[in-house]
């Protein structure tokens, strides 16, 4: 059986051998591409030009891989707009305006006509066919695929007239004892480029093996751009080519979205559908293809247009997730016979959406339908008290005047609230900027975190992050925590975002901390909120030896603009650098990659139930882990992270007359955490007088 | 024997805000005190069975059907502040062999005045 696929073609131009010229086809060829931007760059002190030929899909992914090695990318394309096998002219031209937004330069209408080399012999021009000259440092050609067909040449077997070994609907080539599957064989005088069809292939060579009878016949495909960060998305008969087809076309120039339907001349049933800018409908349609549509294919089309819910009621035969080739039927049965409750486990038992993940969506509907058919409730309840979930309370709440939670819950839920519903509401309030977020209406909303700008530690003390832009800090600053912490006893440690915790503070002791920390110019690192923490950076430009851009100003500029902003969840800006295709040093390579072993070893021995190892261990925590037996992993990676002795703030076997009056530096750690902690630790048995007087806050 | 009890004056009612806990020193115990919308005073102690620490009057309080409650801020077990009844252990169990239901203390509100008894 030939499964050889096929192999990058690029045209017979001068030039096309020169280092810095790539394909984009394997994994070889992307860490070759790799290696030059990096050594390239360095070597020119400058991000390299990058141009792609060919404007298909790959040719745009690899086009977004160049930028995202820190190249520019300039995309050459032959024919007059891109993607021209998926899209039409129009859905051409809209993705075109969203990719310059990506910062891709776009020359459609051009060939590439030749190479030239610089004088160290690396790709350095391109020419074009208007006799235009592009300068380049790197090229990628992106100009389709041929099959990988010489075996079956050399071996006499039929050819196809476009390459590819000849199958039939057997998928048997000319000589009966072979066989042929995926992009080498050419079906019907086509090979297909796709996973599915290959896929397709495979099961029916299997069933033959076996003695079925299965035949194999071409799908309709569909084509989804994956990796560059745009949407854009068609299936079925993109040009309307079937006799009487009418096309309906929605255009939006400001939400930069390009949408077609292709219906048959009565506009009942579906014959194929472009989407460029929002793609949200193509996992809906595609599985409706050939099918009658059920609405005004105009509906499907306008931006808040009544759309029917496709999804739920699928007939059980379309074929959902093309790639794996798995129909709505099977979705359900997944539910009804195998038991699967969750998406997750649907797509575990029938493998659909597990390849390019476009048909999610709708396998995520089919599943939650047949739950509910099966009497199997799927809740959106956030909680006993409010059943909708929680964007849809924000809409409610926004939309009418409530701006207390009594009010809320009294139009839109039950009860008096619990901790699931409260917070949330507090965020949609602080969203809806509906008053201070202590006041009395609504510090009871918060948790005690948001309450007291400090975040609830094991013991009941709180830690104290204050807000350090882009990490950036004076000395002064710096002073003042450390004469805060000082003062307080509160052990201090550098967090993971760039910013200084302090923890051990009692929670009478936060408003003191806070008054000090506020003189010094500080204000809450927000580290509790359900909003934009922190946004991390590199040094960039003013320090930086490679820097050449103000990171650090981007990283204070976007966390000045965003902290605060109430959200849904938590945000943090990751390590902002503003100069990609600065691979990490290969020390740390190194180490992250001892750490995943280490850690590999220990899961496969506790798999085992296997005892630590004796004797000498490597290094003081695995010392540790040996002394006291068996322990889960993330105590083991912990232990070597703990202060050493002399800088831990715990003194345990402190006696009671140690402590010392207020305002003593070492009070607290006299006092306060003397208790000893693990298994024979006992609550407190005295409060400090203030906490009795009700809640207070910083 | 019979116990005398002894109401200790807390705090004045207003210095209560609806819906949140405060804790208070009440005979040598910690104590959390509740104000819920109805002005109602709940009084549980204010140590935290599961995780060992004082924190309940730092918790969200809400309501399980009709009852009353507290989530523990730490963990978010959640308890009836009538009874003390734990209703959702988070399964978890307390840290030390400590019982998960919290002890409750009678509370009186008199002249604006909330009065917590004890032994
Ligand atoms: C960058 C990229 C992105 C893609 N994205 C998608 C996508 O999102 N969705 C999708 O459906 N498709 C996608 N495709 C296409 C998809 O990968 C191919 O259609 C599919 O892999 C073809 O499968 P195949 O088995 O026919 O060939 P291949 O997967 O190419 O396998 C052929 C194998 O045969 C080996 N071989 C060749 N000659 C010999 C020989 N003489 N002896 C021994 N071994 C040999 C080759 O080394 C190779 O391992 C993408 C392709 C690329 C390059
Ligand atoms: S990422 Fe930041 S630190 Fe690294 S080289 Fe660039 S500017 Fe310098
Ligand atoms: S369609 Fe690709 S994973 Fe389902």
């Amino acid at each position: 059986m030939l499964a050889t696929g096929s192999w990058a073609w690029t045209p017979r131009t001068d030039g096309v051998d020169l280092p810095g010229v790539f394909r984009y086809r394997t994994l070889d060829d992307l860490e070759a591409l790799r290696a030059w931007v990096a050594d390239r760059s360095a070597a020119l002190g400058r991000p390299l030009r990058g141009a792609v030929v060919g404007g298909g899909v790959l040719g745009l992914e690899a086009a977004a891989a160049l930028q995202s090695l820190g190249a520019s990318a300039t995309v050459v394309e032959f024919a007059d707009h891109l993607m021209n096998v998926q899209l039409d002219a129009g859905g051409g031209e809209a993705l075109r305006v969203l990719v310059n937004d990506l910062g891709m330069d776009v020359r459609t209408s051009l060939a590439c006509t030749g190479l030239g080399a610089a004088d160290d012999g690396a790709v350095a021009t391109m020419r074009l066919s208007d006799d235009g000259e592009l300068p380049v440092d790197v090229v990628v050609f992106s100009t389709g695929v041929r099959p990988r067909d010489r075996i079956a040449r050399e071996s006499g077997l039929a050819i196809g007239e476009r390459g590819g070994v000849v199958v039939g609907a057997t998928c048997r080539t000319s000589d009966p004892a072979v066989w042929a599957i995926g992009e080498c064989a050419s079906f019907d005088g086509e090979c297909t480029g796709l996973v599915a069809p290959g896929n397709a292939m495979a099961d029916v060579v299997v069933d033959r093996l076996l003695g079925g009878p299965r035949l194999y016949t071409p799908a309709p495909e569909g084509t989804k751009l994956k990796g560059v960060g745009v949407d854009a998305a068609s299936f079925g008969d993109v040009f309307g080519l079937t006799p009487g087809a009418l096309e309906v076309t929605f255009t939006d120039p400001v939400a930069r979205t390009y949408r077609k339907l292709v219906v048959s001349d009565d506009a009942r049933t579906l014959l194929g559908g472009v989407f460029v800018g929002d793609a949200a409908l193509y996992p809906q349609l595609r599985p409706m293809l050939g099918r009658p549509l059920g609405a005004d294919p105009s509906a499907f089309l306008a931006p808040e247009g009544g759309a029917p819910e496709l999804g739920g009621d699928l007939p059980d035969d379309v074929v959902v997730c093309s790639c794996t080739n798995v129909t709505a039927g099977a979705v359900r049965e997944a539910v009804t016979e195998h038991g699967c409750t969750t998406v997750g486990e649907v797509k575990a038992c029938t493998k659909a959406g597990t390849v390019c993940g476009s048909c999610v969506p709708v396998v995520t509907k089919l599943v939650h339908a047949q739950l509910e058919a099966s009497g199997i409730e799927v809740s959106r309840a956030m909680c006993e008290h409010f059943a909708m979930p929680r964007a849809e309370l924000y809409a409610l709440v926004a939309a009418s005047e409530l701006r207390t939670f009594s009010e809320i819950v009294a139009a839109h839920g039950t009860g008096r609230g619990c901790a699931v519903c409260k917070p949330v509401v507090a965020g949609i309030l602080s969203s809806l900027r509906a008053g201070h977020v202590l006041s009395r209406d609504h510090a009871p909303l918060q948790d005690t975190n948001d309450h007291v700008m400090a975040n609830l530690q094991k013991d009941g003390t709180y830690s104290v992050i204050p807000r350090v832009p882009g990490g950036e800090i004076t000395p002064e600053k710096l002073m003042a925590i450390g004469a805060v912490a000082a003062e307080f006893g509160l052990y201090t440690r550098i967090t993971g975002a760039q910013r200084i915790g302090m923890f051990g503070a009692r929670i009478d002791q936060l408003p003191l901390i806070w008054q000090r920390l506020i003189d010094a110019g500080f204000e809450s690192g927000q580290a509790y909120g359900k909003s934009l923490r922190a946004v991390k950076s590199c040094v960039g430009s003013a320090w930086c030896r490679f820097g050449v851009r103000d990171s650090v100003g981007m990283g204070i500029l976007l966390e000045n603009r965003y902290r605060r902003a109430a959200d849904a969840a938590q945000v943090q800006g990751r390590r902002l650098r503003l100069r990609p295709g600065v691979r990490r040093g290969a020390r740390q390579g190194r180490r992250r990659h001892r750490h995943r072993e280490r850690l590999e070893r220990v899961r496969r021995r506790q798999r085992r139930r296997e005892p630590p190892p004796r004797g000498p261990a490597r290094g003081g925590p695995r010392r540790r882990d040996a002394r006291r037996g068996h322990r889960p992993v993330p105590r083991v990676l912990r232990a070597a992270r703990r202060p050493p002795a002399a800088h831990r703030p715990v003194r345990r076997r402190l006696p009671r007359r140690h402590r010392r009056a207020p305002h003593d530096p070492r009070r607290r750690r006299a006092g306060h955490r003397r208790r000893p902690r693990g298994r024979d630790r006992r609550p407190r048995r005295r409060l400090p007088r203030r906490v009795g007087r009700g809640a207070r806050r910083p | 024997m019979s116990t005398v009890l002894v109401r200790t004056d807390v705090c004045a009612l207003d210095a209560l805000v609806p819906e949140r806990g405060a804790a208070a020193l009440v005979d040598g115990r910690q104590v959390a005190l509740f104000r819920l919308a109805d002005d109602t005073v709940l009084a549980v102690q204010n140590h935290d069975p599961f995780c060992g620490a004082n924190v309940l009057s730092r918790g969200i309080v809400g309501s399980v059907g009709d009852a009353p409650t507290v989530t523990s801020p730490m963990h978010k077990q959640v308890w009836d502040l009538r009874t003390g009844a734990c209703l959702d252990t988070g399964g978890k169990v307390p840290v030390l062999d400590e019982p998960v239901d919290l002890a409750t203390w009678a509370v009186e509100v008199r002249d604006g005045r909330v009065l917590v008894a004890h032994a």
